[in-house]
């Protein structure tokens, strides 16, 4: 009787999922779709931990498990707690590659298992000892490589790896992944060379953490989300194994709409996932690009900005990565209300990939209580710009690039832009004239309706909000 | 060629979930806003994080002397724990800055 009751916590845990995922993608329903998962969850392995397996056996060693749960829920929490918005990205990452890993650890165990019953007695039934090896190889390849690939990605949002590449990454990377599948299906097929089964660990590991070497940094939620998507995959990999369901429809799930999701963050930028993973931002390719572009800047006086701004009709504000960097959004609110107070319009052009995740902006924004009307998409921003007299750009920059609709060789062709050049004027912030994330050089600077603002954001707000008081 | 189709005889209920999980996942998250991109990627992450379920089990069944399975399996319930926690945690607080923001 209560073996049932398990199955029927794993179908529970098993709707909420897919509940959950649905009410995540709508804005009204998204934080429910959360706590409706993170439920079923909390039902899956209470169920787990108390209740009889399917084959009638009560798990033990609950000293440990508890141990495990109770550290692992207390630093997730804390970290997850502490974490600043602007590293939520990189702890996405991390959250991923621990996932993964777990993946790879069950692998790692059970293939021990496995060693031991062949050893043992090598007379068992061979094809449902190789269905099993087969499962845990996919597992083990899976989980690292999302592993070693998700603790790069966290390494390069913040910082702490630069973009690294050699010429023939790429075939070597191929060869590498070659290597672990080709010795996944030898170990398959002769499940007795225990030795390969941890090169195979070893390869994986390698290839995740030079898959992820040479992509920009601006394109990692990308990466990350396709990781999230092979983590799936690995988790269900375990629901095969031991032919619990919940892991398999979790998993499957996951990746099969972590995949998608992968798809559309590539077209919110207009680009395409094999463009991003071989990747064409360059250090070739971006020199190419900016000797195109070269002319004078002009500067402008804190005063003079203040006051262009403060006898603006309508302000429109360009917010990107720079003022998330700054923390500058609590200071660009306060600019909103006091020209607000001037009587000026001030309100928001969001690009869909600005920031280091497609909607970091909104999350920034809406941390500084800025009301949510005043956020325009992209679509809606273009049509206002050129009502605007003022945009103040704030640490954004591939996302205002013309060379985006004009130049065929820039490696951001056919982006959709912000049409900042619309407005009657436009000022940047940037912290100097360095290129962006993408390393190219950025025409709209050179134009003469433009005039850069240089310092750090929040700093370069907070003198504007005093100047523009004090007129 | 016939150890292949016994293969699919015998597991065929586990390629129905397969093949339907995946149709599930595309259908449910394909009209998603790219606003919510990042929190929907999170609470994904979140999701996958069920993968504590078989760590829970290798711990649970590991033999008291079985030291490998017990290190192992103590790290990866640590692992999947943090992956689950810290996951609907993240999410929650992402999507928490969206409250109240609309009308």
């Amino acid at each position: 009787m209560s073996e049932h009751i398990l199955t029927i916590c794993y179908l529970v845990a098993s709707v909420t999922f897919i509940l959950g995922l649905k009410m995540l993608s709508h804005p009204a329903t998204a934080r429910k779709g959360n706590l409706v998962a993170a439920a079923g969850m909390s039902v899956a392995i209470i169920g787990t931990i108390f209740l009889p397996q399917p084959d009638g056996t009560i798990l033990h060693n609950y000293g440990w498990i508890f141990g495990g749960l109770l550290i692992g829920a207390v630093v997730g929490t804390l970290a997850a707690q502490k974490v600043k918005m602007t590293a939520m990205p990189e702890m996405v990452s991390l959250f991923n590659g621990m996932g993964g890993a777990c993946a790879a650890l069950i692998s790692l165990v059970e293939f021990d298992h496995v060693s031991k019953e062949l050893a043992a007695d090598p007379s068992l039934d061979i094809s449902h000892i190789q269905t099993k090896v087969l499962i845990i190889v996919l597992g083990l390849i899976i989980g690292s490589v999302s592993f070693a690939g998700s603790i790069i990605a966290w390494g390069k949002l913040n910082g702490k790896i630069k973009d690294f590449s050699f010429p023939g990454q790429n075939i070597l990377n191929l060869v590498l992944l070659a290597l672990a599948l080709g010795a996944g299906a030898y170990l398959v097929i002769h499940p007795d060379h225990s030795l390969l089964f941890y090169g195979i660990f070893v390869l994986s590991l390698l290839y995740g953490v030079l898959f992820v070497m040479p992509i920009g940094g601006a394109d990692m939620p990308v990466v990350i989300s396709l990781l999230n998507s092979f983590t799936g995959v690995a988790a269900a990999c375990g629901g095969f194994l031991y032919d619990n369901k919940v892991m398999l429809t979790g998993g499957i799930l996951v990746g099969a709409a972590g995949t998608l999701l992968t798809i559309l963050m590539c077209k919110a930028m207009n680009r395409s996932l094999k463009n991003v993973l071989i990747g064409s931002f360059g250090a070739s390719n971006a020199a190419a690009a900016s000797a195109g572009v070269a002319g004078h800047y002009k500067e402008v006086s804190l005063s003079d900005a203040a006051m262009l701004m403060s006898y603006a009709n309508k302000v429109m504000v360009v917010p990107g990565y720079g003022l998330a960097v700054a923390q500058a959004q609590h200071t660009c609110h306060e600019l909103e209300k006091i020209l607000n107070e001037k009587g000026v319009e001030v309100k928001y052009a969001i690009h869909p990939v600005a920031g280091r995740m497609p909607g970091h902006m909104n999350v920034l924004l809406a941390e500084a209580d800025v009301s949510y009307d005043k956020l325009l998409e992209m679509e809606e921003a273009n049509d206002e710009f050129k009502t605007c007299d003022v945009v103040l750009v704030l640490g954004a920059n591939d996302v205002v690039n013309p060379a985006a609709k004009t130049d065929p060789a820039s490696p951001i062709y056919g982006m959709p832009i912000l049409d900042v050049e619309l407005a009657k004027n436009v000022i940047v912030n940037k912290r100097s004239m360095k290129p962006g994330y993408a390393g190219i050089e950025n025409a709209l600077f050179f134009q003469p309706k433009t005039s850069m603002l240089f310092g750090d954001a929040k700093k370069v707000l907070q003198e504007l909000c005093n100047e523009i008081k004090s007129i | 060629m016939e150890s292949i189709l016994n293969w699919i005889s015998a597991n065929q209920s586990i390629i129905y979930i397969v093949i339907l999980m995946v149709f599930v996942g595309i259908e449910v998250i394909g009209r998603v806003p790219s606003v919510l991109h990042t929190p929907l990627m999170s609470g994904a992450n979140a999701i996958h994080g069920v993968v504590i379920i078989g760590a829970i089990i290798v711990m649970g069944k590991a033999e008291p002397d079985n030291y490998l399975a017990l290190v192992l399996g103590f790290l990866a319930v640590i692992l999947g724990t943090l992956n689950v926690v810290g996951g609907f945690v993240v999410t929650d607080r992402m999507l928490e800055m969206f409250k109240g923001k609309k009308k």
